[in-house]
This record gives C-alpha cells, structure tokens and sequence, in this order.
C-alpha cells in the first residue's frame, strides 16, 4: 500500500487512467500515511469522510470516460483554504470552531478536477511566520532529520510541505505572501510554485496581505507542479484582482528545450554567511542551464535590499487592516466579559486571546504604520520603493531575460525552538530570496536543488516573467532534469 | 527611531488589542527593533515615484451593480458567537 505514496500526480493519474489502481485505493493508502504521521503534526483537521466519498465519486467519474487530470488524486489542503462545513481556523485560536458556510474558489476548482481532500494541514497562524512555529496546534515538523532533534519544515505551508515530503498526500495547496510556498518546499526536498497575482483566485482564503497572497501547489516536481497549478488557476468574478487570461495547458509546455531562452543571475542574491554548499549549488544550476543551451548572464535588481523593510512594512499594514474582522461579533471566538465590560473590551479581549504573540506583533505594527502622521512616512514610501523593485525586475525582463535563477532561501532548515531566543526581524531574512517576487507580482518556482554539508536539502529558485508560468515551469522542468534530485527523507516518524 | 511604552500602549488602543501594563516595555522594545529595521527605506530616493496601488496594470474588477445572491440570514448567522432574532447580539454598545 505505501508504494502507492510513493507515486506522483502524473503517475497516480497515469495509473488510474490504466485501470492499475482505484481512487479508493489511493485514498486509503494516503489516509493510512497519514494516520502514521502524527508525530510530524503536518494534519490538523480530519476530513476522512469527505475523502472516503469524494473517491468513490472519482472511481465512478474514471469509470465513466471523464476523469480530469486530478480525478481521484489523494491531496491535503492548507488550513487558510475555507472549505464548506469542514473547519477552517487559520492556525488561530481566534477563529475556533469555524466552519464556513462556503468554498474557497481554489478548493473548489480543485474538487470539480476530482481531488480528494484527505485533510486541512498545519501552518503559522494566518501564515505569519517561515517556520511553522506561531501555530495554535503546535508546530510541523520536517520529516528530514540529522540527529536527534526536530527541525521546521518552514512555513507558512509548513504542514503542506511536510505532509508532501512526508508522502502522506501526493501534492497539497499552499499560499505565498512572502515566500511561504517557496522556503518550505526547499527546507523539505521538494517543489512549490507561486504563480503571478491574479492567476489563482483569492475568494475565500484567509487574507493576510491582499496585494501580496497568492495561492499555488505543493508538489513533488515540476510535473506535477503545472498539472495542479492548472486546476486551481483561473478568473474568478467573485475576486476583483482575479485576471481574465485564460488559463494554458501548463504540463504541455514542459517539453524540457530551453535552448536560446535568456537566464539572469542577479549579483544582489549573494548574501554574506551564505552557506557553501548553497554558492556551489547555485554555481551548478547556472552552469546545468548553460549547458542545456540557455544564454546565462549577470543582470542586476539595484533595490532587493530594501525589499524585506518595505514587505515589513506593507504586510502587517493590510494584515491590520484584514485581521480587523475578527473582534467577536460575527464568528470564531469571543472572551468570557466582566460585569460593566462593553464593546470595547469585547473586542480588546477577544483579539488578546484570539492572536497569538506574532499575529498581535505585526497587526500592531501595520496599525502603527498605517496611523495619522506616520501614514507617508512608512507606508507610502515602502509603496514607493515597492514600485522601484518591481522596475528592477521590469528592466531586467526589457533587456530579453527570460527567467531569474537564485536561492530559495539563505540556508537550510534550522532547527525547531532554535530562533526561540531570536529577534523577529532575524526570523524575517529567512525571506529574503523569495519576497521580492511577491512584491513584484512574478512568478517563482522552488526545485530541490542537492544537499547541504549535513545532508538537508536546499532549494533553487527561478523567478519568470508575468503570466508565463508555462515558460518558467518549462524552465524549471529542464534545471529538473539536470539536477537530478531524489534523495528521501528516512521515514523515522512511521 | 525609540518607540516609548505610552506610544506602545497607544497602539495597542488604536488595534483594538488589549496589552497590560506590564507587557508594554517589552513590546515597546520589539517596535523599536522592527521600526528601526524598517527606517532603512529612508536611505532610498522615491523622488517622483508613485506609491503602487496594483501590481497588474488593470483596474479592478467590476460587475453590474445588480442582486446576485440574498435570503442568507441563517448562513450569515451560523458561525455567530452569540445570534438572537435573526442579529449578532453584542454587549450594550449606546446607554
């Protein structure tokens, strides 16, 4: 049976398609990984039910001729998904007990495709956070492992990751506001895209930074990258930043041929303390690209310093604003009041109890930097030099450049409790690769990449132009095949 | 930039977030070091630049402005911590 988890989308879809397999099969082949993974604490919400009839409902859609290419296909789904009558909590205990009344555009696309939902996977509170630490279940763990301690898998999708890497699922959902499809799937091994704003709709996930979400796929390769990023894709009337561009067949551009395509390295991404395994491994990439026929060049994005202040300014300014809905009236929790107490105090005391100590942290500094007197001074220069950055990026793409490769992320996975002690601004530069992307709107792409001096993976990332996600997958899918990655974690938590 | 505990406490106020007295100069602490993280943008020449609204250039969205949906009072009151008559009941917000 755990030779089923083994398989990818593809494969599975491929075998399903053959009759080698059923739906129900993989199904329970993925509920019983997961029912063995508790020690990764990566499933936070049973949805077994919903799995169990969503296969049989595929079998018979398989059965009958029409079978998407997600039919059937065993996936978890990030808590910050709303999903109809199933909880829905963002991490947080301020939205206990939550159940929409709705379904994400997202999950819903997912499941007209066939997919079953074998459960709401772990994250950092309302995805605040690179580490999966600020969650109210506890924190996800990497199911890599050098010794005897645990380390993150990241975050904010770091349940997603874990839950992928782990083989519990074949693929999961995953948001990025700053990163937080990208690092994970580096810290764990494997490949996570964000699409370019407006490709994925917003409509019922949980919002964190409006102008910066976007949801995309969690997955074992390219491949099965663009074969799940194509169901979740598409304009959707109900999100007004949704773009009306019809959604290509992403899988049929992964022919793998990138000779003549323009690769740029920007010489800003080299970062002091930069392990080196991480500097060989990137020299390597440049080199496997050049070597597969692209023309690689040295560009340079002058502003990538001021991108992490300017994300930590506009974040938390419309987190504030976002995060204002929960004050106790409409739904989740609501604090026991004191005799005398009134509205205020209501409000008060349930965002007290309902935010944990990161959310409050960057919901108070969006409040700050939003406030009379300091409105200009943080906000609308951060706006300023978010139009400077993404200008950068329009430069380098003007000069013919088709795709930007860097790190994911500055380091390998760290260690559980290890950033305990530190500053928040110091958790903040584990984002430092991947947050110019989200402030530019582009999309980028994590591969698992080789191993660091210890034996964790780290990632590569390539960054593509607007609304050519087939392009960059296609990219990606050639570095893929040069790389040649496949090293698995033990399987230590079974 | 310092942020001082009275300015720390006014914050919280104003993001409707209860912090005690006690808590107030550790947080304090924690906005000075953000802040002063975040002052780097200073260094930056915005001159003439336009702060962006959209990352897309494309407007918003819109539809017409016409009835899509309704009759969803007990869908909308579902999730209420505390639901009477059909409303949202909250504590005594006018005397």
């Amino acid at each position: 049976m755990s030779d089923l988890m083994k398989l990818t989308l593809a494969g599975a879809r491929d075998a399903l398609r053959a009759g080698e397999t059923t739906a129900v099969e993989l199904t329970e082949a993925s509920l019983a990984a997961v029912a063995a993974s508790k020690p990764l604490n990566a499933f936070v919400h049973d949805t077994s039910e919903i799995a169990r009839s969503q296969a049989k409902a595929a079998d018979a859609r398989i059965q009958a001729g029409d079978a998407p290419d997600m039919c059937g296909l065993p996936i978890g789904m990030k808590d910050l998904f709303c999903t109809k009558g199933v909880a829905t909590q963002a991490a947080s205990a301020i939205l206990d007990g939550f159940k929409p009344e709705y379904e994400s555009t997202v999950s819903q696309k997912l499941f007209d495709a066939g997919a079953v939902m074998v459960g709401k996977l772990n994250m950092d509170e309302f995805a605040m956070g690179s580490s999966n630490e600020t969650s109210v279940y506890g924190n996800a763990v990497n199911p890599w492992k050098v010794d005897e301690h645990d380390l993150t898998p990241g975050g904010s999708s770091g349940g997603s990751a874990a839950a992928v890497a782990a083989e519990t699922c074949l693929a999961a959902t995953g948001t990025d506001t700053g990163g937080s499809i990208r690092q994970p799937a580096a810290f764990t091994g494997i490949t996570g895209i964000k699409p370019t704003y407006g490709r994925c709709s917003r409509w019922g996930i949980v919002a964190f930074a409006s102008s910066l979400d976007q949801a995309g796929p969690i997955t074992k390769d390219v491949r099965d990258a663009a074969i799940m990023l194509e169901a979740m894709c598409g304009f959707d009337a109900k999100d007004s930043t949704s773009m009306n561009l019809p959604v290509p067949n992403f899988e049929a551009a992964l022919t793998g041929d990138i000779r003549g395509k323009t690769i740029g390295i920007p010489k800003e991404y080299r970062v002091e303390g930069m392990p080196e395994a991480l500097e060989t491994l990137w020299s390597e990439g440049r080199q496997m690209l050049r070597d597969a026929g692209a023309i690689v060049k040295d560009i340079s994005l002058p502003h990538t310093k001021y991108a992490l202040p300017a994300y930590y300014v506009i974040a938390p300014a419309e987190a504030s604003s976002n995060l204002a809905r929960y004050d106790g009236v409409r739904f989740g929790h609501r604090a026991k009041l004191e005799a005398g107490d009134g509205i205020t105090e209501m409000y008060e005391k349930t965002r007290a109890e309902g935010f944990g100590a990161e959310v409050q942290r960057r919901v108070m500094v969006g409040t700050y930097v939003l406030s009379a007197g300091f409105y200009d001074a943080y906000y609308n220069r951060a706006r300023r030099v978010r139009a400077l950055i993404k200008k950068d990026f329009d430069d380098v793409f003007a000069t013919g450049v088709d795709a930007i490769l860097t790190p994911s992320t500055p380091s390998a996975a760290f260690g559980l409790g290890e950033m305990a002690d530190a500053d928040p601004v110091q958790m903040y530069l584990f984002d430092v690769f991947t947050v110019t992307v989200n402030l530019a709107g582009l999309p980028g792409i994590s591969v698992p990449a080789g191993l660091d001096s210890k034996g964790l993976p780290l990632g590569l990332q390539l960054i593509g132009r607007p609304w050519e996600e087939g392009d960059l997958l296609n990219t990606a899918f050639a570095l893929e095949n040069a790389l040649g990655f496949n090293a698995k974690p033990n399987q230590w938590w079974r | 930039m310092s942020i001082d505990t009275k300015t720390a406490g006014r914050v919280a106020k104003l993001a409707r977030i209860k912090v005690e007295e006690a808590d107030l100069p550790a947080l304090a602490q924690e906005f000075t070091n953000i802040l002063g993280f975040i002052e780097q943008l200073n260094e930056v020449d915005v001159e003439g630049v336009e702060p962006m609204t959209s990352v897309t250039p494309q407007r918003l969205y819109r539809r017409d402005d016409t009835v899509t949906d309704g009759d969803q009072q007990a869908a909308v009151l579902a999730n209420a911590p505390d639901a009477r008559e059909g409303f949202f009941a909250v504590p005594m917000v006018v005397e």
